[in-house]
């Protein structure tokens, strides 16, 4: 009797945690469903807003959905849409990014690679010293160095040009290449270079044949890294070019802030989008490299 | 032709001096190990032996040839590492032949040499393998394979078993052996484990704070050595080292040692110069007896002794029996079920191996 009492007690417990665990989980979800809405909301009045036309905005529908899907405002802000005096849409500046974006993710990460590779496996006294003073570049906040920097472009007559926004973004990357690759090949043992060594291979040849195929998730990280940092950029493209030379985030801000009679709503997101979609893209793609390469230590050997 | 010879070489480190003069010189065909605790600067003369690190002062030849100045790769040496150092992108073969294809060896020949070592180390089966899908062993096996098709004049080992199991430990030492043993080429081995040092090499350098303390053949090593810091290193257990008094009667030594709460025992018949045992002569001197110099007596023989045996512990093919003697603690190796704890026992020593030391430089008396 007592017996049965207490197992009935014990399902009912049993029942009452499980409601309770139920109840618990709802507190976690219901939040976090809020905070998604929140947070994808403007995403969400972006995507709308750029397929409906201009009119049906001005109508005042502004969150719900399209009543007549177009996609008039996508093709404008690709081809038409007016920058400046020049309406030609986003398309030659999203070249422009291309151009400007290639050479310095790939210098950049270069650069970091070598950088880290010779402050570990080719160490030389005060070489904590250079990387402690790599890692201040990290944490400069760019408007001090607006000046100094435009200065030098001119003196190396590289002011307002697409190799001038180069050089600038490869000179402030460097600073972060060389963190994640110095860490990345600080855990690969000192032995391997030294075996290499052994087996007849000079600096480069280490580099080549034996470092970089070890450092595939690195060199996705920093690469993705880069290319965000310097796609999204605004500052160093508006200071450092004019004009035709302008990337992507230049021109969307002229779009969006020049216009005449009334605001194109619809093309501004569409444009939005547009500038949005490389780093997107990128970080789809190799995404899962990314945080494999920012959690992966030691190569096991 | 390939001697190796290490003359008066130092280290410094600013500063810091890690080694001091460091003489050795072998033969063609020698198996040298180097053999010290961590810190002694033995794996520092391995790299500076290959090039790794510079040299300091003095001269390392190779072959009669000066090396100082040469880069790794010129002094037709191989290495073997103690984390191995595959190349983990390669495939075993690419490791293997990684350093022939920087000298601009032609593919047929690299072919050729590849599969002689492979055959030789037992490998063929696994040269289309990355490093990350071997065991241990099979990556041991590979580094020395990356270190044979080299045909070098001299093969640097350093501490290449201490990241085994201890099975495969003993197994792969057998396997060096053999190696030496079938190729001829000299040897200089890194190892902190004196069992290793015992087993391969034919001349044992003991190393400690940056200075050789002996450099001998190993039986020369174990049966004298040079001081008392050698005679613990090498052998386990460690030589016994007791506190004494030698007395001379008649041409013949004996060293007393006083033990606790008995009369004190009294070991005759060792070996001495005369020259040494007029100089010692009532004095205080360190005995030195290797457990396996004691075994069960009778009490009758000369240099008995009489102990409380305090522990025993079986170890299978003998019990080592742990007792006071002379004021410290002293183990006797001796066959199994002879002695049990905490009872007295009579054990005769082996006075011809005996061996004394002076008791302020800790030095080998001869």
């Amino acid at each position: 009797m007592a017996n049965a009492l207490s197992q009935q007690t014990q399902i009912g417990d049993a029942l009452l945690q499980k409601n309770r665990m139920r109840l618990g989980r709802l507190f976690i979800y219901c939040p976090l469903a809020v905070m998604a809405v929140l947070y994808l909301m403007p995403l969400w009045v972006m995507v709308v807003t750029s397929l409906k036309p201009l009119d049906e905005i001005y109508g005042g529908s502004f969150i719900g959905p399209p009543q007549t899907v177009t996609l008039d405002a996508w093709r404008a802000a690709w081809s038409q849409a007016c920058i400046g005096t020049e309406c030609t849409g986003l398309k030659p500046y999203f070249v422009n990014s291309l151009l400007m974006v290639i050479p310095a993710v790939v210098l950049s990460t270069g650069i970091g690679a070598i950088n880290g590779y010779i402050l570990t496996k080719w160490r030389f006294p005060g070489a904590n010293f250079v990387f402690g003073l790599l890692l201040f570049g990290c944490f400069l906040p760019y408007q001090a160095i607006l000046i100094p920097m435009a200065r030098t472009l001119g003196l190396l007559g590289l002011a307002g040009s697409i190799p001038g926004l180069i050089f600038v973004h490869v000179a402030y990357g460097i600073c972060f290449t060389t963190l994640f690759f110095r860490n990345y090949f600080v855990s690969l043992p000192d032995e391997l270079t030294k075996a290499a060594m052994v087996d007849g291979a000079g600096f480069f040849r280490i580099f080549w044949s034996v470092i970089l195929p070890t450092s595939i998730p690195i060199i996705v990280v920093s690469c993705i890294w880069q290319f965000t940092q310097i796609w999204n950029d605004f500052l160093f493209g508006v200071s450092f070019t004019s004009g035709g030379n302008s990337p992507i985030t230049v021109a969307l801000n002229n779009i969006v802030n020049v216009t005449t009679g009334r605001k194109q709503y619809n093309v501004d997101m569409a444009a939005a989008m547009i500038a949005a979609i490389p780093t997107l893209f990128v970080y789809i793609v190799a995404g899962r490299y990314f945080v494999r390469g920012l959690t992966a230590g030691a190569v096991k050997g | 032709m390939s001697t190796l010879e290490i003359d008066r070489v130092r280290k410094t480190y600013g500063n810091l001096e890690v080694l001091k003069e460091v003489s050795i010189s072998i033969g063609t065909g020698d198996f040298l190990v180097l053999l010290g605790p961590s810190g002694c600067g033995k794996s520092t003369l391995l790299n500076m032996i290959a090039g790794l690190e510079n040299i300091s002062g003095g001269e390392v030849r190779i072959a009669g040839k000066v090396v100082n100045e040469l880069s790794p790769k010129d002094r037709d040496i191989a290495m073997v590492f103690q984390s191995y150092a595959l190349y983990p992108t390669m495939t075993v073969r690419q490791n293997i032949e990684f350093g022939m294809k920087i000298r601009g060896i032609p593919p047929a020949h690299r072919e050729k040499a590849v599969r002689a070592a492979a055959e030789l180390l037992q490998i063929t089966h696994l040269l289309d393998r990355k490093p990350s899908q071997l065991s241990g062993g099979q990556r041991q096996r590979v580094a020395m394979g990356r270190a044979i098709v080299r045909q070098p004049k001299l093969f640097l080992f350093d501490e290449p078993l201490s990241n085994l199991d201890a099975k495969l430990r003993v197994d792969m030492r057998t396997e060096i052996k053999r190696l030496h043993a079938r190729l001829g080429t000299t040897i200089v081995y890194v190892t902190h484990d004196q069992i290793e040092a015992m087993t391969l090499a034919t001349r044992v350098a003991v190393m400690k704070g940056g200075v050789v303390q002996q450099l001998d053949e190993p039986q020369t090593v174990y049966d004298r050595p040079a001081n008392v810091y050698v005679a613990r290193f090498v052998g386990s257990p460690a030589m016994n080292i007791i506190p004494g008094k030698i007395e001379i009667e008649g041409g013949s030594a004996t060293a007393v040692i006083e033990v606790a709460n008995r009369q004190a025992a009294r070991v005759s018949g060792i070996n001495l110069s005369s020259q040494a045992a007029s100089k010692y002569a009532n004095r205080k001197v360190l005995i030195g007896i290797r457990p396996e110099m004691f075994s069960v007596g009778n009490g009758q023989t000369e240099g008995a002794v009489s102990v409380d045996v305090d522990v025993v512990e079986p170890t299978g093919p003998d019990t080592l029996a742990v007792f006071q003697l002379g004021g410290v603690e002293v183990t006797a190796r001796l066959p199994p079920k002879q002695v049990s704890a905490r009872t007295p026992a009579t054990l005769s020593v082996d006075t011809s191996k005996v061996v004394l030391f002076d008791p302020d430089s800790e030095e080998l008396i001869n």
